[in-house]
């Protein structure tokens, strides 16, 4: 796991460079896995070339909609995040925790010992760096430590790709989680027309960057590289008030906003499937059918389904108001108590890939008496006509 | 395994099951399963899988028999949990329907609707559907033989699809879908072939059908679009019959 901040001064890789850091990766037992076009979007998948990356692609992001476009450049990560994070490979969708098997001499346990995966992320954000450390904090601070989500995490090499744009949904400078890469990383790279700039913020990032092909980089190379990071600072247009919102938020558990957003709220669980820092699961025995095999099971959860809240006599919040509000409370404001830090790090997916564009940064502003919260979706974007 | 109005798409279901089909055979004793084998015996029966909806008076007289000779009645598949694809004809008229297929009505004794097992006798779990899902099926058969409670899921078809790693055809191509008011059972295997959802197991818990509709007719969505939608294989289920007819009644813009 990458933990250093960066430590060495900007080197420039050259664009023909990026293939042998993947190369370098892969010949390191690496599986290397980056950004990619597929089902209309820029998806997260295994990759072995810089062909595989979304070269001259870019993405249009509002609430609830999200539309590939064509650059009029060939670069390779001129887009922001798309509907997968990387949750899905240090705590994946489905994991078998442990089997059982009747025997003649009793019931026979197995906790499955996965081979640890060593995995490259490439093109990782700053949000979902500080989305990573928020799932640390989850997963593997305190006394309780999730054994299979540490094996993945230190296994990991993370490649970060510093932000050059900023979509309409994205927030992280109001979280102080982006648009720069500060830490948490083993390289980070900043893509302009020219070619890289490339750091460490790791002793094993930094023996990787002394075989690549870099040379020192020049004070305009350098300069392209922070107008670059600038640009998305500066195309930065929604924002979370974040002042005081614990208190806010839980002073506030029955503003009529509540049943507002209740009223629009599908308790589709998108959201929370989306957020790269949503931990929850259930865990379930799954027999066969002659009841001898059983596996425990551990799947992404959320607490918009109205199970979830079932406890010994009934369900817990059995409408859709108090699901939004356990969320969003939660995220924003019990968060903090539990962890020490928001659970929200604004990228802006949960109002993206929300079906009917629910905006948090609307209800937020409603519930602090700053701002409405209509639906905000662009009508430009018309439905199709036939599927 | 009974029938009623259907396909027998959902019996065939459980010859589907082919890696269970013998630890089937083995744990439960079929009775009554003319898909499989046309000897049947008599009731009563610990258990009755009843698939189809109610369409003729015959049927209602021996939907209530079967109830009686039933321990534990099952129904299986959108016609016997909703009224099925033939519910259709509850915004028709069957009379005129008669008239155009057949040659001498008056020998067709039918009701002028369809609807569900549980409108006419008290069912004890019902497996959603069209068709229903293998695994669900296997899954009510373990329960009872174990005598535990079957786990079906409730929540949303979106969960399966993010589970799964789909990227949502709503919200990136603009594929109308019915997903995030469908309950899950069939792994959302519409989005991953690139469709909206159809809606085959009926509505999810507590779904809000009035707020994905408003947002449909707000991205103009039509009316000629959206009511085929809602009214599928589900058509009758209460929250997407009212859905629809608001639609089509044209008071939800
Ligand atoms: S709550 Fe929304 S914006 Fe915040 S981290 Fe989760 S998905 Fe991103
Ligand atoms: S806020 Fe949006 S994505 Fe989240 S559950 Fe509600 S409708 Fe679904
Ligand atoms: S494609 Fe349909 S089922 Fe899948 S997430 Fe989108 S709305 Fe839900």
């Amino acid at each position: 796991m990458a933990d250093g901040q960066s430590n060495t001064t900007e080197r420039f890789l050259p664009q023909t460079g990026l293939q042998h850091l993947i190369d370098l990766l892969t010949t390191d037992g690496y599986e290397v896995i980056g950004p990619q076009l597929d089902q209309g979007a820029i998806v997260y998948d295994t990759l072995t070339s810089v062909d595989d990356l979304p070269r001259g692609w870019t993405d249009r992001q509002e609430a609830g909609t999200y539309r590939l476009e064509q650059r009029n450049d060939d670069a390779l990560f001129g887009y922001v995040v798309g509907p997968h994070s990387w949750k899905q490979y240090l705590f994946p969708p489905l994991t078998t925790i442990s089997t059982a098997d009747r025997t003649d001499a009793g019931w026979e346990f197995q906790t499955p010992s996965e081979p640890p995966p060593r995995r490259a992320f490439l093109g990782v954000r700053a949000c979902e760096l500080a989305a990573m450390k928020v799932q640390d904090r989850v997963f593997m601070g305190g006394v309780y430590v999730d054994p299979a989500y540490q094996r993945r995490r230190e296994a990991a090499f993370i490649v970060a790709v510093n932000c050059t744009l900023a979509a309409p949904t994205c927030f992280c400078s109001s979280m102080g989680t982006g648009p720069q890469c500060t830490q948490g990383f083993d390289l980070v790279l900043t893509e302009t027309d020219a070619g890289f700039l490339i750091e460490s913020g790791s002793d094993r990032g930094a023996e990787l960057l002394e075989q690549l092909p870099t040379r020192e980089a020049s004070e305009s190379e350098r300069d392209l590289g922070k107008a670059a990071r600038q640009q998305a600072v500066d195309q930065m247009q929604r924002s979370l008030d974040t002042a005081g919102i614990r208190d806010l938020l839980l002073t506030n558990m029955e503003h009529p906003q509540w049943e507002e957003v209740g009223k629009r709220c599908l308790s589709c669980t998108n959201c929370t499937m989306v957020c790269p820092t949503c931990f929850c699961s259930s865990v379930t025995e799954v027999a066969d059918l002659t009841g001898d095999h059983v596996e425990r099971q551990r799947v992404w959860d959320s607490c918009f389904n109205i199970d979830f809240s079932y406890m010994n006599g009934g369900v817990v919040r059995n409408d859709v108001r108090s699901r939004y509000r356990q969320w969003l409370t939660h995220k924003l404001a019990s968060w903090h108590d539990q962890f020490e830090s928001s659970g929200c790090v604004g990228c802006g997916r949960c109002i993206t890939w929300c079906p009917v564009g629910i905006d948090l940064t609307a209800e937020v502003a409603v519930i602090r008496g700053s701002g409405s919260a209509t639906n905000e979706m662009h009508t430009d974007v018309a439905m199709q006509g036939e599927t | 395994m009974l029938k009623f109005a259907s396909c027998d798409g959902c019996q065939l279901s459980l010859l589907d099951c082919e890696d269970e089909l013998l630890a089937i055979a083995g744990a439960v004793d079929i009775a009554y399963f003319l898909e499989a084998t046309s000897s049947v015996r008599p009731g009563p029966y610990d258990v009755a899988l009843v698939e189809g909806s109610i369409t003729t008076p015959h049927d209602l007289e021996r939907v209530r028999q079967i109830r009686k000779q039933a321990g534990f009645l099952v129904t299986i598949g959108a016609c016997a949990t909703a009224g099925g694809i033939q519910s259709l004809k509850n915004w028709a008229d069957h009379e005129e329907f008669m008239r155009c297929v057949y040659a001498q009505p008056e020998f067709i004794s039918t009701l002028s609707t369809s609807t569900p097992i549980a409108a006419h006798v008290p069912v004890d779990f019902e497996l959603r559907g069209c068709p229903i899902s293998r695994h669900q099926l296997v899954e009510v058969l373990a329960a009872l033989i174990a005598g535990r409670k079957p786990r079906t899921p409730t929540h949303s078809v979106c969960l399966d699809c993010k589970r799964r790693g789909t990227v949502c055809v709503e919200v990136a191509q603009g594929i109308p879908c019915l997903g995030p008011i469908t309950q899950a059972g069939c792994e959302a295997i519409c989005p991953a072939y690139n469709r909206g959802c159809f809606g085959c197991y009926g509505p999810a818990a507590q779904a809000n059908c009035d707020s994905l509709v408003d947002h449909y007719q707000q991205q103009a969505v039509g009316t000629e679009r959206l009511v085929p939608l809602l009214r599928n294989f589900n058509a009758a289920a209460p929250e997407f019959q009212a859905a629809s007819n608001r639609v089509a009644g044209g008071d939800a813009s």
